[in-house]
């Protein structure tokens, strides 16, 4: 049964949940068909995480090998295949928690970069599993910056074949997944030598581990990296190679070539490429950084609404914690971020879909803007919603820093989100560099691309706002964010320009001005996130109450962004003290408002128990019972500790003795 | 340190390879020798214990840390001399072990809506225990799962039909000898949590539990043999031993902090990456502003910390030694800044912990970076509840002012502001006296901040009770302005005593590298804030454009001395326990030994392989 004090959140509902969720799913006949195989998925006890928390890496790892394994034949009996529309939904159903993720990744990357013939000899081979691949770029002393790599390839002419090194500790392969026990063959990124002349980074297809008995080839070693904060069920390795020779023919060579007598070609374009990476940041959003907030914010509301901690009126009964304005200021901001990036996906969704046409008509105009808004999106939306989940895990109280209640692995997964694909303080930079040469062309009077027009149309004034309700119009707010995006990004170009003409060298007064570059990145995608929400509200219809609900959680975001930095809209005088506690006071009638909905707008992220996988969000909200009944599952209840018998009984009966 | 260091008993696996069960036995283990050992030197003073252990258990904590930290002391202070007798000597022999049982399911930080109880039975002279309900199940005290025999309880005592609040209790719950639960008592261990994983926090379940009325702890309120209650002198007395703990939790943010900044500064002198001048070689990732700008106000946050966690403990003991002579006239004050501190520090030590991690990147990311988690913003009282009942007392501070009365202490600033109504002066005339580079300027900007953001959570709060019968309600409507208040003057004590720290330091190379920390440490915060510093007139916009460059400029004049900073905080490196962290920076042969060791590399083919791998490979 439901707990009545969960039960009594579903009835006040404004707006139907069902046409929310459908509206989510971008239809309702995807969210026929996710729960279609969210229930085939979890009806198979292969696929149970109900004992994850209490495993072993070893255990994870052999779980999530186990189920990879298994749902080949799955999707074999339910005939859905890996470039299907159901593909995405059964990874949520397995909650990411299965092996041979960075296989997908080695087919791709042989997809991509290798030749036709490539792809006819290595493809079967890969989709029948007849061998398990990695991609090993990311090295022990280097990531983000691929030019660093150390790792060697030498074309030996007189065999026909390259030979690959590791010529330094630094330079051993560290992190890439599946490769600490599972791959038999890796894509290895190493530096080309033809002729003792370096040609940059190249990929090559290495086989690390034997087909037979799966022993490590000769001059390969390779292992498991050890423990992380999570990830548990991968074995993310390390692998180093002495000598190892690859035949020519292994070099991926869809762009450039080494001919049988060393000459190096260089064809077609890689631009094509550089999208395919763009492309990847933009993928992660969705799965790996929204989902896991959606769930935090699920967790935690159903919770805060179960939660009775003291009184706020004498002699009735304790409160509910959502009811205190200090929990709806912490969870409400993150329920609607989970909203605004939702719907900032689907904005760069559209824009890829549209620019990969182009691409494939040879027009690249769009390629720049592109990459900086999937640069800058990556790093600005994963760093708010792991902020997010940990606000979601601190607002839990105690329970929360149990593993039980789902919270902690869901943070520490998303953590890794901030990292992987490219670190976010560099993403920012390059994004910032593509904003300051817009501002530069747009004060020359060139065009810009559709992004950033607004910088080229400087406006001068202030807030118009009168009173708080104005904080409530969407052309008030977004033009007080565009306001600031544009301010922050000309002072520093401003900034930049100043310390070049007094001498400078550029690439000093770039580091003196990376700072505030960043804040200028962060804002221009903060200024386009709350645009895109407001925008994408004003085109619903009306009917169910969505667009309501909606406005709000728009109306909350764009507030709690600006209380949250008043500094940089007070800065220049745009919005002006009093504003400000306008704003403050908007924002806090907002959060009462949005409370009678929260447990409907998290329901309707249509999460299922075993999905969610935690013993305080779970639907029907008995809390208590479920703490309980879990804790006593836990292996330190079943198994009798060995640490009585050995050292606590010596130390009760025996100390008086040795003192 | 050396003593432990270099003693084999307690050497062993790397902690990050085993499993809970191993890691507790692990704890265990060494807890059995550290107390053993403990007596054989002759150590009982409680700061070399406190070392002592540290070193031990490499900052993580114990099975017997309630013991040592909550049930012993909890003893001395509200045993009555017979019960110390009867139960103090068997504790310090450990033929007892204890934990500290507050914490239930469904109640923390507010301790009236604890449920368990303790109801009193003239006719045979027991208190009958319970857990009526499963929120009442006590849950999360350290120790309690699997080591303990005995806990104090506390439950609200029901006696001669009527409730007398919350209590303490010795309680039984193990059978010496067997160390099997007793009847009626239902007890182990809560599962897995984020961090901790040696300790076995654990949960208690009673069912009609009887112990003598002699097991009530009855130093300050008694239960006679009739069930006569007999009140205490003051029932915040109780309450002691839980400021004790906050403030050590001060003092626990600043090392942890400390310790994070260490790892992530050395890091960052050993990873190269990229380029700043072209064809130059790849620089180290500290000379990068933007790497700067993440660790050197942390690195002054780590500093500051440190200093408030010496004046907290400094004031504590003064003022404890006060109340044990009965004036307690300081205590509000005492209980509102360690409140506010224990929340502040937390928060964000922990949020820069975090910071230090992201900021070695992929390999922070690994165990082996040795950056753990610390639950300190939940345990020993909620944060934000911490904040509200600082602002409680800030708000009793500024009504005593409005009502004509002076403050003293720390808040005495709010006396100023009834100064500034008699004589209404524009604010924006006092701006311009803020001096950037002075501390002692700086002070007073912090100030000023804290005194409007008060008097503005006042005047709200004031306008919400004008507007709403209900003062419990008009007070939740303004908690978010009351927790920004609280919030500004935790940061304004804090500089202040960073700045007031500065004169005490003799040697004149200290005084300039802390006199740039704590500007940093000031300016930062400025900069971070400085909405409220423009809203309330205290900087113009002109000053705040100087405060930010001022910051970047600090952090290149700090960058020489980054290691070196880290370096006084004197890791060891078996303390950190970080690869990432080491005192010789060869970070990478040391992560590749690391990770030789893994659990997965056990064997050269894994199991999975024939169990999965090579039946899938046959059957496609």
């Amino acid at each position: 049964s439901v707990n009545p004090d969960l039960a009594s959140e579903r009835q006040t509902a404004s707006f139907s949940v069902e046409k929310l969720t459908a509206w989510l799913d971008g239809g309702a006949e995807h969210t026929r068909m996710r729960r279609a195989v969210v229930e085939a998925i979890e009806r198979d006890p292969v696929f149970s995480r109900e004992n994850q928390y209490f495993q072993s890496q070893n255990e994870r790892y052999e779980a999530a090998v186990r189920k990879a394994v298994h749902l080949q034949k799955k999707m074999h009996e339910m005939g859905w295949n890996e470039n299907g529309p159901e593909f995405k939904y059964i990874y949520r159903a397995v909650s990411g928690d299965i092996a041979f993720l960075l296989h997908r990744v080695f087919m791709r990357s042989i997809s991509v970069l290798g030749s036709d013939k490539q792809i006819a000899k290595w493809m079967p081979l890969a989709t029948q599993y007849q061998l398990i691949g990695s991609y090993a770029q990311t090295e022990l002393g280097h990531g983000t910056y691929l030019q660093g790599l150390e790792t060697t390839a030498v074309f030996d002419i007189t065999t026909q074949e390259f030979i690959l090194n590791t010529p330094k500790i630094s330079a051993m392969k560290w992190w890439p997944g599946d490769m600490g026990r599972s791959a038999t063959h890796t894509v290895v990124f190493a530096q080309l030598y033809v002729h003792e002349k370096c040609y940059g980074v190249h990929p090559f297809i290495v086989q690390i581990r034997s087909l037979q008995d799966h022993s490590l080839c000769p001059g390969i070693t390779a292992g498991d990296i050890g423990p992380k904060m999570n990830f548990e069920h991968i074995d993310n390795g390390y692998l180093m190679l002495q000598n190892v020779r690859v035949p020519r023919e292994n070099m991926l060579n869809k762009f450039c070539e080494v001919q049988p007598d060393g000459t190096y070609v260089r064809w077609g374009s890689q631009k094509i490429n550089y999208f395919t990476m763009t492309t990847v940041r933009i993928s992660l959003i969705s799965d790996e950084v929204l989902i896991p907030l959606m769930k935090a914010c699920t967790i935690a509301i159903r919770y805060s609404a179960v939660r009775r901690q003291s009184k706020l009126k004498p002699g009735e009964q304790e409160a509910k914690i959502l009811d205190y304005q200090t929990q709806q200021e912490k969870l409400l901001p993150q329920l609607a971020a989970a909203y605004a990036f939702h719907l900032t996906n689907d904005y760069l969704q559209e824009l890829f879909k549209k620019g990969y046409s182009e691409i494939q008509k040879n027009n690249f105009d769009r390629l720049p803007e592109l990459h900086a808004l999937s640069s800058g999106f990556k790093a600005t939306i994963t760093q708010y919603c792991t902020a997010a989940v940990e606000i979601c895990l601190r607002a839990c109280g105690g329970h929360g820093y149990s593993l039980l209640s789902g919270l902690p692995s869901l943070y520490t997964k998303i953590l890794a989100s901030c990292i992987y694909e490219g670190e976010n303080t560099i993403l920012l930079l390059q994004t910032a560099r593509f904003l300051i040469k817009c501002f530069m062309a747009a004060s020359a009077g060139q065009p810009v691309p559709p992004s950033v027009t607004y910088l080229a149309a400087v406006k001068p004034g202030k807030c118009p706002a009168k009173n708080k309700l104005d904080f409530l119009s969407p052309d008030i707010y977004t033009e007080a964010y565009q306001h600031m995006a544009f301010r922050l990004i000309s002072s520093t170009a401003a900034k930049l320009q100043d310390l070049i003409q007094s001498g400078v060298k550029k690439h000093d007064a770039w580091n003196q001005c990376t700072v505030q570059l960043v804040q200028a990145a962060k804002a221009h995608c903060h200024y386009i996130t709350v645009k895109n929400f407001a925008e994408t509200v004003e085109k619903l219809e009306t009917k169910a109450g969505i667009q309501k609900i909606m406005k709000h959680l728009c109306d909350l975001f764009a507030l709690h962004g600006i209380f949250s930095n008043t500094g940089v809209f007070l800065h220049d005088g745009y919005i002006s003290g009093a504003q400000m506690d306008m704003v403050t006071a908007s924002y806090l009638d907002l959060l009462a408002v949005i409370r009678k909905d929260a447990v409907p707008l998290v329901d309707a992220f249509d999460f299922t128990d075993k999905n969610l996988n935690s013993a305080l969000g779970s639907y029907d909200g008995q809390v208590y019972q479920r703490l309980y009944e879990w804790a006593q599952k836990s292996p330190t209840n079943k198994q009798m500790s060995p640490a009585y018998e050995r050292y606590l009984k010596p130390l009760l009966h025996n100390t008086l003795s040795k003192l | 340190e050396a003593l432990v260091i270099n003693d084999p008993d307690f050497q062993h696996e790397d902690l990050n390879f085993l499993s809970r069960s191993q890691r507790y036995e692990q704890a265990i283990r060494k807890s059995s020798l550290m107390v053993m050992k403990l007596r054989e030197y002759g150590i009982a003073d409680p700061e070399e214990i406190y070392w002592f252990k540290s070193f031990v258990h490499r900052g993580r904590p114990e099975p017997l840390d309630l013991h040592l930290g909550m049930f012993l002391p909890t003893l001395l202070t509200q045993a009555t001399p017979e019960q110390q007798d009867r139960f103090f000597m068997p504790a310090w022999n450990l033929e007892i072990i204890g934990t500290y049982a507050q914490t239930e399911m469904g109640h923390g930080t507010h301790l009236r809506g604890l449920e368990t109880t303790a109801t009193y039975d003239p006719a045979t002279q027991e208190f009958i225990l319970n857990s009526p309900t499963v929120t009442s199940i006590k849950w999360w005290p350290g120790g309690l799962g699997k080591t303990s025999n005995h806990a104090i309880v506390l439950a609200q005592l029901y006696t001669q039909g009527q409730c007398k609040g919350l209590h303490a209790f010795i309680v039984p719950i193990r059978q010496l000898g067997t160390h099997e639960p007793l009847p009626g008592i239902t007890v182990g261990d809560i599962g897995p949590k984020f961090g901790y994983d040696e300790m076995d926090n654990g949960y208690l379940k009673m069912d009609n539990f009887r112990i003598p009325r002699e097991n009530m702890l009855m130093k300050y309120a008694q239960v006679e043999p009739d069930g006569t209650y007999v009140k205490p002198l003051s029932d915040k007395l109780t309450y002691g031993t839980m400021v004790f703990i906050r403030s050590l939790i001060v003092g626990d943010s600043a090392r942890s902090l400390s310790r994070a900044c260490t790892i992530a500064i050395r890091y960052s002198a050993v990873r190269h990456q990229s380029e700043l001048k072209p064809g130059e070689p790849e620089p180290q990732i500290l000379d990068y502003q933007t790497q700067q700008y993440k660790l050197f106000p942390l690195l002054a946050t780590a500093y500051a910390f440190h200093f408030v966690g010496a004046y907290i403990k400094d004031t504590y003991h003064r003022i404890s030694g006060d109340i044990n002579e009965g004036d307690l006239s300081e205590l509000p004050e005492l209980h509102a800044l360690t409140a506010g501190l224990k929340a502040f520090t937390s928060w964000t030590a922990n949020a820069g912990i975090e910071e230090c991690r992201m900021a070695c990147g992929g390999h922070g990311y690994s165990r082996c970076s040795g950056n753990t988690f610390t639950p300190s913003c939940t345990y020993e009282g909620e944060n934000t509840v911490m904040m509200l009942q600082t602002a409680r007392f800030l708000i009793k501070s500024y009504t005593q002012v409005s009502s004509g009365q002076q403050v003293t202490g720390m808040v005495s600033y709010l006396n100023d502001l009834s100064r500034q109504r008699i004589q209404p002066q524009h604010v924006a005339a006092r701006s311009v006296t803020v001096r950037i580079n002075d501390p002692v300027s700086l002070v007073e900007a912090y100030k000023a901040r804290a005194a409007r953001l008060v008097e503005a959570a006042a005047k709200n709060l004031q306008t919400e009770l004008n507007h709403r019968k209900s003062k419990d309600d008009a007070w939740n409507r303004t908690s978010v302005d009351l927790v920004r208040a609280s919030e500004a003057h935790c940061h304004y004590v804090i500089v202040k005593l960073f700045t007031a720290k500065l004169s005490e330091i003799s040697n004149a190379a200290v005084r300039a590298v802390m006199t740039d920390l704590c500007l940093l440490y000031a300016l930062y915060g400025i900069s971070k804030n400085a909405g409220d510093f423009l809203q309330a007139s205290i900087l113009t916009d002109a000053q705040i454009t100087q405060v930010n460059q001022r910051v970047k400029e600090l952090l290149a004049i700090i960058r020489p001395n980054a290691v070196a900073l880290v370096d006084s905080f004197d890791f060891h490196d078996v303390h950190l326990g970080s690869v990432l962290g080491r005192y010789d920076g060869n970070v990478y042969e040391n992560m590749f030994e690391w990770a030789k060791k893994s659990p997965l590399n056990k064997t050269q083919v894994h199991e999975s392989f024939h169990k999965h791998l090579k039946p899938m490979q046959a059957k496609l």
